[in-house]
C-alpha cells in the first residue's frame, strides 16, 4: 500500500463547531495528526446539540460533534488560564498548521493569532475562517452558518414564489466553505516545501456562499434581474419538478431538457392522448402550460413508488431521482457501493455513521480509523507523547484544572 | 504572464474536459494561479448554451454562467473522436498536470483516454472525473440534472412547506458541489505528486457531495431513526419518543424577512442573544412579559411547543415593526443571532464584501464592457487573488496553443480543420 498523502503533517486544531473542524478532517483523512484543543468549561455547540445517541444528552454523545473530528486526536485545556496557553505556544510550535474558526479576536485575546503564532513557529500555516473574514464593517457578525446562508441570499431563493422564504436546515454555507479552505490550504502547502514560507489564508464564509450562487449574481449585476425563489420550476426547462408518488410523503424529481427525452418519457408512461396535444408536444408548448403538464405528470407517478418511477426513466434515458429522505440515504445501493458511510465504535455513542469524502483516489485511499474523541479523550497521548511532558508535569496541570476534566454546564445537558 | 511568483498553481497546467458537470474544477484551479485550458469541441461547449445570458442574448458567447465558470481559462477546439484529435491531445498530456474530464463513465477509455491510458504517456497526470454518481455502481450510468442530483442527495427533502413537496434551491448546485470537492480531491493527489512523482485517478460523485452538505441529517437518522423535512419557517427538531419541536427561525419585518434564533439553553452566545433581543423590545414596550425570563432554563427536549409558540409570538409582534436594515444593525451591536434574508442586490450593495476587495471587474474588450465577478473567498497573505483573464472566446487560443506551443504550421491547421478535428 502506498505511504498516506498526508502522513507527518500536524495540525493544532483550535477550531469549533460546523464549518472549521470539517477542514482539518481531510487531512486527517488522509494521514495527518491532528489534535484538536477544547476545554469542559465551555464545551462546542455541537457537543450540547445533538442528535445524542437515544436521545440521551450528554456532552460525548452528539453525533453532530463526532461527524466532523473523527480520525483526529482530542484534548481539554483552558485557554483562560496562563499555564494553558503556554501548552498551547508548545503545540503552536510542533505543528505545521494551526486551525481557527473563532469569533474575530478571539485567538488574540489568547496571545494565539497568525501575528503571535509566526513569533513561535515562522513558517507556521495559520486559518482563519469566520462569516465574514477577518476585515470589513460586518467582521464582528457572530454566528453559526444559518447567519452566513442569509446574509449570502440563499433562503430568498429557498421556497415558492407565493409563499415567505424558507430556511436552510443544513447552513449550507458551513458545508462548503471548507473546501474551498482545503484546496487553498494545500497549495500553501506545497509553497512552504518549496520556499520554506509559511502563511495566514483568512476565509469569509458568507463570500463562499455568495461564490455559489455566482450566476445569479452576474444576472443582477449584468441584466439587474434580482432572483426569486420558483418552487420547483426552472427559467429554461419544462417539466421540471417534484412529482408525488405512492407511499406517506414520497415524492420524485423529474427533468426533462430535450425532444428526445420527452419522447422517451411519453413511451413510458404509455403515450396517452393528452401527450399528443399541440400544448405539450413542443419545449415551449409544455413551458407554456406547465400547470396542467405537472398536473398530468402527477397523476402518473402518483400510481408508483419513487424508486419505480425512478428506475423506469432512467432505463429509457431519462433524469429522474428518487427524493431521498435520510433514511433512505442509508439504504441507497450507489452510497453503498462508494463505501459513503463507515462505521466505527465511539468511546460513548457506540458503533455509529461517518461520511466519507466525495471523491475516491485510486491510489491513496482514504484511511477512516479513529472514531471521534470524547473530550479530553487524548489528553494522555497529546501531553506526554506529542509534547513530552513528564507524569508529574501532567499531574500538576490536572491539578490546577488546567487541563479540564469537569464542565460547568447544566446537568440536564451535559448527561452527569 | 505578471505576479506569477504570487500564484500558488502557476507553471502547473490543467486539460479540462468538462461540460456544465465539471467546470468549476478547473475554476478553482485556476483561481490558484493553474493555467487551465479548456478542451471543446468544434463548435463549443454545448455548456455556453445554458442561461443566464449577458444582456438576455441567448449566444454561446455570452452565458454569463460560462463566464463565471470559465474564468482564467484559454479555450482550444479539439475533437476527441478523430484519430488527429486523439494524438494532439496525448501530446498535451505529456507536459500537462491534471486532465478533468465530466463524459458519462466509459466514455474516456471508449476513446482510449481512459487513466491506464493518460498514465502510461504521463506517469505524474492526476485524471479528475466528475459525474453525477461515480464511475462505477448500479448508478453510474443514471442520469442526473441539477434537481434529480439534490434530490437523491437528500438535499430536497429538508427543504418545503408543509403543505407542498419538498423543493430545491432555485440555483443549481449539485454540479457545483461535484465541482468544489473534485478540485479538493484533486488538490489532494497534487500534494502526494509533489512527494512522490505519482499521479493518480480522482473518481467524484456530485451525489455524495450533496450528503456531506447536508449537517447533520444523515446523523439525526443514525441516531434517532428521524428522516428531517423541511417545515415551513420552522425547524422541526427530533425528540426522543414524541413530535418534533417547531422552533420559529424566519420571521417577516417592515420590508422582507429576517433569520433568527430566539433559544437559550446551554449556549451563552444563545443566551445573551435573547436577552438582548428582549431588552430590545421592552424598550419599545414590546413583549413585556418576557422581561427576565430564565432563557439559560431552556431544554429542547422538554420545554412544551405551546410555551415556545408564545415565545416566539412575541418576538415576532417586535420584528415586524423594524426593517432589515434596523435589525440588522442591531444585531451587529448587541451581539443577537439574527441576519437579515438577503437579495441579490443587497448583497451586491453591502459594504461589507466591497470593504474586503471581493468584487473583481474583469474586462471583456469584445463586448466593450466591463463585468464585476464575485472575486475569491480566502485572502491569503503572501498570494493575493487575481483574475487571469475573461472565459474565452470559442477556440480563442487555438494559434498560441497548435502553432506556437505544439509547433503544427498554418497548413496543417488548415487540414485539421477542414477535417473537423479544431
Amino acid at each position: 500500500m502506498s505511504r498516506q498523502v498526508f502522513a507527518g503533517l500536524k495540525v493544532a486544531d483550535f477550531s469549533w463547531v460546523g464549518a472549521g473542524p470539517q477542514i482539518a478532517r481531510e487531512l486527517a483523512y488522509y494521514g495527518a495528526t491532528v489534535v484538536r484543543i477544547e476545554c469542559h468549561r465551555w464545551p462546542e455547540t455541537t457537543r450540547t446539540a445533538g442528535p445524542f445517541k437515544d436521545g440521551i444528552t450528554g456532552i460525548n454523545r452528539s453525533a453532530f460533534t463526532a461527524a466532523y473530528n473523527v480520525n483526529k486526536y482530542g484534548i481539554s485545556l483552558d485557554l483562560n488560564m496562563s499555564k494553558g496557553r503556554e501548552i498551547a505556544r508548545k503545540l503552536v510550535q510542533w505543528a505545521d498548521i494551526v486551525s481557527d474558526s473563532m469569533s474575530v479576536g478571539a485567538m488574540a485575546k489568547w496571545g494565539l493569532d497568525y501575528k503571535s503564532c509566526r513569533k513561535i513557529k515562522p513558517e507556521i500555516i495559520y486559518f482563519s475562517t469566520t462569516q465574514m473574514g477577518q476585515h470589513g464593517p460586518h467582521n464582528k457578525v457572530k454566528g453559526y452558518g444559518f447567519i452566513g446562508v442569509s446574509y449570502a441570499g440563499y433562503s430568498h431563493l429557498n421556497g415558492w414564489p407565493d409563499r415567505d422564504p424558507l430556511p436552510l436546515f443544513n447552513n449550507y454555507s458551513d458545508f462548503i466553505s471548507p473546501y474551498y479552505l482545503i484546496t487553498a490550504l494545500i497549495a500553501a502547502l506545497i509553497r512552504k516545501r518549496k520556499t520554506g514560507k509559511g502563511m495566514y489564508l483568512d476565509q469569509s464564509q458568507v463570500e463562499v456562499g455568495i461564490s455559489f450562487l455566482a450566476p445569479l449574481m452576474l444576472d443582477y449585476i449584468v441584466n439587474g434581474r434580482v432572483a426569486c425563489r420558483m418552487g420547483n420550476r426552472d427559467p429554461y426547462v419544462a417539466p421540471h419538478g417534484i412529482f408525488p408518488c405512492s407511499g406517506t410523503d414520497c415524492w420524485v424529481a423529474i427533468a426533462i431538457t430535450n425532444d428526445q427525452e420527452w419522447q422517451s418519457f411519453c413511451s413510458v408512461i404509455g403515450n396517452p392522448d393528452w401527450t399528443k396535444d399541440p400544448g405539450f408536444s413542443t419545449m415551449l408548448g409544455r413551458k407554456g402550460n406547465e400547470d396542467d403538464l405537472e398536473k398530468f405528470i402527477g397523476e402518473w407517478t402518483s400510481n408508483y413508488t419513487a424508486d419505480q418511477v425512478m428506475t423506469m426513466l432512467q432505463e429509457a434515458g431519462v433524469p429522474a431521482g428518487v427524493v431521498q429522505k435520510a433514511g433512505d440515504l442509508f439504504n441507497d445501493p450507489q452510497l453503498k457501493h462508494r463505501e459513503h458511510f463507515r462505521f466505527l465504535e465511539h468511546k460513548e455513542i457506540g458503533v455509529h455513521a461517518y461520511q466519507s469524502p466525495a471523491y475516491r483516489l485510486s491510489k491513496t485511499p482514504c484511511s477512516i480509523a479513529k472514531a471521534a474523541p470524547c473530550l479530553g479523550e487524548d489528553n494522555e497521548y497529546v501531553y506526554k507523547e506529542i509534547l513530552g511532558l513528564s507524569d508529574d508535569e501532567v499531574a500538576d496541570l490536572l491539578i490546577e484544572g488546567v487541563i479540564t476534566t469537569d464542565t460547568d454546564i447544566p446537568e440536564v445537558l451535559c448527561g452527569k | 504572464m505578471a505576479g506569477e511568483e504570487n500564484s500558488l498553481l502557476a507553471g502547473y497546467r490543467v486539460l479540462d474536459l468538462t461540460d456544465e458537470k465539471g467546470q468549476l474544477c478547473g475554476k478553482l484551479l485556476g483561481d490558484l494561479g493553474a493555467d487551465v485550458i479548456k478542451v471543446e469541441p468544434p463548435g463549443g461547449d454545448p455548456a455556453r448554451n445554458t442561461g443566464p445570458f449577458y444582456k438576455e442574448i441567448p449566444n454561446p458567447e455570452k452565458s454569463l454562467f460560462w463566464f463565471y465558470t470559465n474564468l482564467h481559462k484559454r479555450s482550444i477546439t479539439l475533437n476527441l473522436e478523430t484519430s488527429d484529435g486523439k494524438e494532439i491531445f496525448r501530446r498535451l498530456v505529456k507536459s500537462a498536470h491534471f486532465v478533468v474530464e465530466s463524459f458519462e463513465p466509459g466514455y474516456m477509455e471508449s476513446l482510449g483516454l481512459d487513466y491506464a491510458e493518460l498514465e502510461k504517456i504521463n506517469p505524474g497526470i492526476i485524471m479528475t472525473s466528475i459525474t453525477p454518481f461515480g464511475q462505477t455502481g448500479p448508478y453510474a450510468h443514471y442520469r442526473a440534472t441539477d434537481i434529480v442530483g439534490v434530490a437523491m442527495g437528500g438535499m430536497v427533502y429538508i427543504y418545503g412547506e408543509m403543505d407542498r413537496p419538498p423543493n430545491r434551491l432555485s440555483c443549481p448546485q449539485f454540479y457545483f458541489l461535484g465541482g468544489l470537492h473534485g478540485a479538493t480531491g484533486s488538490m489532494v493527489a497534487h500534494y502526494y505528486r509533489e512527494l512522490t512523482g505519482e499521479g493518480q485517478h480522482v473518481d467524484v460523485s456530485c451525489q455524495q457531495a450533496v450528503v456531506l452538505s447536508l449537517m447533520i441529517v444523515a446523523e439525526i437518522w443514525d441516531m434517532l431513526k428521524y428522516s428531517y423535512r423541511g417545515m415551513g419557517p420552522f425547524y422541526a427538531g427530533a425528540r426522543p419518543g414524541g413530535l418534533p419541536l417547531f422552533s420559529q427561525v424566519i420571521y417577516p419585518c417592515k420590508d422582507g424577512h429576517v433569520f433568527l434564533l430566539v433559544t437559550g439553553a446551554s449556549q451563552a452566545g444563545m443566551v445573551s442573544s435573547s436577552r438582548a433581543l428582549v431588552e430590545m423590545a421592552n424598550r419599545e414596550g414590546m413583549a413585556l412579559e418576557l422581561k427576565d425570563y430564565p432563557w439559560q432554563t431552556i431544554d429542547a427536549a422538554t420545554i412544551s411547543q405551546e410555551e415556545l409558540t408564545r415565545l416566539t409570538d412575541a418576538i415576532a409582534g417586535f420584528i415586524k415593526t423594524k426593517t432589515k436594515a434596523e435589525l440588522s444593525s442591531l444585531a451587529l451591536e448587541k451581539g443577537i443571532l439574527l441576519a437579515p434574508l438577503t437579495t441579490v442586490k443587497d448583497v451586491v450593495e453591502s459594504p461589507q464584501f466591497a470593504a474586503r476587495g471581493f468584487w473583481q471587474e474583469v474586462e471583456h474588450p469584445e463586448l466593450g464592457a466591463a463585468i464585476t465577478y464575485p472575486g475569491y473567498p480566502i485572502k491569503m497573505s503572501e498570494a493575493p487573488y487575481r483574475v487571469q483573464r475573461r472565459a474565452p472566446l470559442i477556440g480563442e487560443h487555438n494559434q498560441e496553443i497548435y502553432e506556437e506551443e505544439l509547433g503544427f504550421s498554418r497548413e496543417q491547421l488548415g487540414i485539421l480543420k477542414n477535417g473537423g478535428v479544431i
